[in-house]
């Protein structure tokens, strides 16, 4: 896991002695650019992060300690041919997850069949009791998934995870993308780098497609928990280039299970929610009753199919890691094909075998929470004290099927700038996937989020993390001349 | 329009407003407060105070503790450190319905704020008015550039309501409280006092302008009242909450309370001259002013069901 030995994204593993095939320029640029040059238009970056407002806060800190994510001015980049092999596994994996979730909130064939054992996902916290029976409009429930991406290898690529409830960080994708293209424009001259800023207008257009059958104008919004969430951001950007309203739960009013927002005219009609809430507070009437985020009779409204909820309620059935862990499985059953982007191996200590494999291998192994997210309830063995390990032992003694367990990876790394000039840093990678009625889209982009500390393999933006920008490149031209 | 995202709309124009108008009111005082002695610079903070509805402070020190107060306190819920921070508040709640640059206006003067401790002696204080001016201006200029649609109308709405109480007050103040026992209101005041209002609204070189005469006391009530060139007279803010309404109306095609009441202020204004007011008493005309003005603030947040 020491870094040098990792597959470097520019240097391949050359150990930065050659640039792999097609990214010389970047090299080049590396070399011809000073660092103090580098650092400065590093610094206007973040300066313009912070002037726009693009903050976020962690939980446990003063809620009015506003922090943006440090930003790294040297950019990733995906081959044409990389991408199209991502992008493949990417639609395969999501169409997958729809098919899975419709299955168990339906029919599940899937159980009944064998292929996972039905108490992980009937008695699974994230399965959402209130849900089965109901079949949203096209049978899309995550309609925006991220899928986090790890490499150890030129061809090895890796689902760590996948997000199929409210996955977050669109937003950097754009802003950063707006930040390179203003501080290193030469960039966009040495590489033919896909845009992505139509992911808003595509987006816009998942969610009018999956609108109820009855809405013949239907009108969208965005719900936010409110502007003291860690993302209320990424939702005002999101709501402000779709052009639609953001709306907060005391907003909205459900009658007669219609639901309607309170606008200076009166009351309108509310028909697609594109929600930033969590499941659980959602309304109090249904989920937790203590919550003042939701809408009391929302989902009376999504059970009678008169407003669409983006993602559907219940699709963290999708995304728990105990679930992850039968991915490949779910992917063949549904598909029919072999799973074309592979999981990393994991043991599932509900197992007693794999179990004592992980409690025997604790200072080796990555070890998560089934239901944990952000860098949160995690142990990573290689660089945890004697001390936390041994919490975690007892911790997953205590339940073991609460923990699953994961090799430590030797995550790739990317040339980024810190104080003494450029070092590798581990990085992975967030696409977004959208699923609508007419099927799956991918922007040609991502996230890729940066551990900053040397050695670091915690990219968590709560846990000191960076994001970079992440340039796909577009086919060579064609031999016929530009038109 | 969502409800609450209009009344965010209109609580930061009232915040930006508050925080223009008593930068300016510390800018002045502290130049009143240096033509002289102990007792005058007393006597100017505690007008000063009275103005924001304040509670008397010792005004030792170079009046240290007014100035903190009416600046960078977190205690005076009308600080400008307070208006600016309300004001961001409600524009990251509004973020949607504002343009990037009058985002990036109201966060610049809050992170500006946010990294001053201390308004310092009386010199750091001026220079913190003059970094909040720019700033203000900052935030003037961007409002100029917002397409004209329901949140201009809306920010705007609540700077002429804001505005419409700050001058009404101030000039009552003047007027009322700092009276010497035993003058008669257009007697022999201190001039320098009402060179001092007229820094306060921006309008020193407008009175030249309007009356070509030696500073009178009661022509400066007439401007500040009557006068609709001057952007902060009552005249002008009333006719601009008019109109504003108006701007709703045609859109929506209805009209309500605030629309009248708002009219018929006009029509009052219209109707009445200076020598009136005076007749009929200064102090008691502008306090069913500021009454009236808070009448027509909660029938806008009424009528646009803000709560």
């Amino acid at each position: 896991m020491a870094v040098g030995k990792a597959f470097d994204e520019l240097w391949g593993s050359s150990r930065a002695k050659a640039a792999r095939s097609g990214f010389e320029p970047l090299a080049r640029w590396l070399d011809d650019t000073p660092s103090v040059e580098l650092s400065r238009r590093q610094q206007a970056a973040e300066a313009a992060f912070r002037s726009l407002g693009i903050t976020f806060s962690v939980y446990g800190e003063d809620a009015s300690a506003e922090r943006i994510i440090p930003f790294d001015i040297v950019p990733r980049i995906f081959s044409a041919d990389e991408w199209d092999r991502l992008s493949a596994g990417l639609e395969q994996r999501v169409r997958a997850i729809n098919a899975f979730i419709d299955d168990v909130y339906g029919a599940r064939k899937i159980l009944k069949d064998g292929v996972i054992p039905p108490d992980i996902v009937l008695t699974n916290p994230q399965f959402c009791i209130p849900c089965a029976g109901a079949r949203p409009p096209h049978g899309v429930y995550a309609h925006i998934c991220g899928i986090d991406l790890v490499r150890t290898g030129a061809d090895e690529f890796f689902v760590l995870e996948d997000n199929a409830r409210t996955p977050s960080g669109v937003s950097y994708m754009i802003e950063n993308r707006d930040a390179m293209l203003r501080l290193c424009p030469e960039l966009f001259d040495l590489f033919p780098v896909r845009p992505v800023d139509s992911y808003p207008e595509l987006l816009r257009e998942t969610l009018y497609s999956v609108a109820p059958e009855a809405a013949r104008e239907p009108r969208c919004v965005l719900l936010t928990p409110g502007h003291h969430n860690s993302a209320f951001y990424e939702h005002s950007f999101l709501a402000d280039n779709m052009g639609i309203e953001l709306v907060e739960g005391r907003d909205l009013v459900v009658d007669d299970d219609i639901v309607w927002m309170k606008t200076i005219d009166g009351r309108m009609r509310v028909d697609v929610i594109y929600r930033r809430v969590d499941d659980a507070f959602l309304d109090p009437l249904v989920f937790r009753p203590d919550s003042l985020l939701g809408v009391p009779g929302l989902m009376a409204a999504y059970l009678a199919g008169n407003v669409t909820l983006v993602n559907a309620p219940g699709t963290g059935i999708a995304d728990d890691k105990a679930i992850y862990s039968y991915m490949p499985e779910i992917v063949r059953y549904y598909t029919g094909e072999e799973v074309k982007l592979p999981n990393v191996e994991t043991w599932r200590c509900r197992e007693p075998k794999a179990c004592r494999h992980v409690l025997d291998n604790l200072d080796k192994l990555v070890v998560k929470l089934v239901d944990g997210s952000g860098g949160y309830g995690m142990l990573v063995g290689p660089t945890a004290s004697k001390k936390e390990i041994e919490a975690f032992r007892v911790a997953i003694k205590a339940s073991p099927e609460r923990y699953i367990a994961q090799p430590t990876l030797a995550l790739s790394t990317v040339p980024t700038l810190d104080q003494e000039g450029m070092a590798p840093r581990h990085v992975d990678f967030r696409p977004f996937v959208l699923t609508g009625a007419s099927g799956v889209t991918i922007v040609p982009g991502g996230l890729t989020r940066v551990a900053l500390r040397k050695g670091s393999l915690v990219v968590n933006s709560s846990q000191g993390g960076g994001t970079k920008d992440s340039f796909v490149l577009a086919p060579e031209p064609a031999a016929e001349g530009q038109s | 329009m969502l409800s609450r995202t209009a009344a965010s709309l209109y609580w930061i124009g009232r915040y930006m407003e508050r925080a223009e108008f008593t930068t300016r009111l510390v800018e002045a005082t502290i130049r009143l407060a240096a033509l002289g002695g102990h007792a005058h610079v007393s006597r100017a903070w505690m007008s000063a105070l009275s103005v924001v509805g304040a509670p008397p402070l010792d005004a030792s020190r170079e009046g240290s503790m007014p100035r903190r107060y009416l600046t960078l306190s977190e205690d005076n819920p009308s600080s400008i450190r307070s208006c600016i921070v309300n004001a961001r508040d409600n524009a990251r709640a509004a973020r949607t319905a504002l343009t990037r640059e009058v985002w990036e206006a109201i966060n610049r003067a809050w992170l500006m704020i946010q990294a001053r401790t201390s308004p310092g002696g009386v010199q750091a204080t001026l220079n913190l008015v003059e970094e909040l001016k720019a700033e203000l201006r900052g935030f003037e200029g961007a409002m100029a550039r917002m397409m004209r649609n329901e949140g201009y109308w809306f920010i705007r709405l609540g700077s002429m309501i804001e505005r419409g109480d700050a001058s009404a007050r101030l000039l009552d103040v003047k007027y009322f409280l700092l009276l010497p026992e035993g003058q008669k209101v257009g007697g022999k005041l201190d001039r320098d006092q009402w060179t001092t209002i007229l820094q306060i609204v921006s309008a020193k070189t407008a009175y030249r302008h309007l009356y070509r005469e030696a500073l009178k006391p009661w022509l400066v009530a007439d401007m500040l009242i009557f006068r609709r060139e001057l952007p902060r007279s009552l005249a002008w803010t009333a006719e601009e909450t008019v109109e504003l309404l108006g701007e709703f109306g045609a859109r929506s095609g209805r009209q309500g309370p605030a629309d009248r009441l708002a009219r018929q202020r006009l029509s009052n204004l219209q109707a009445l001259d200076i020598d009136t007011v005076f007749q009929r008493g200064l102090h008691q005309w502008l306090q069913a002013y500021v009454r009236d003005n808070n009448a027509i603030g909660v029938a806008i947040a009424d009528q646009f069901k803000f709560a």
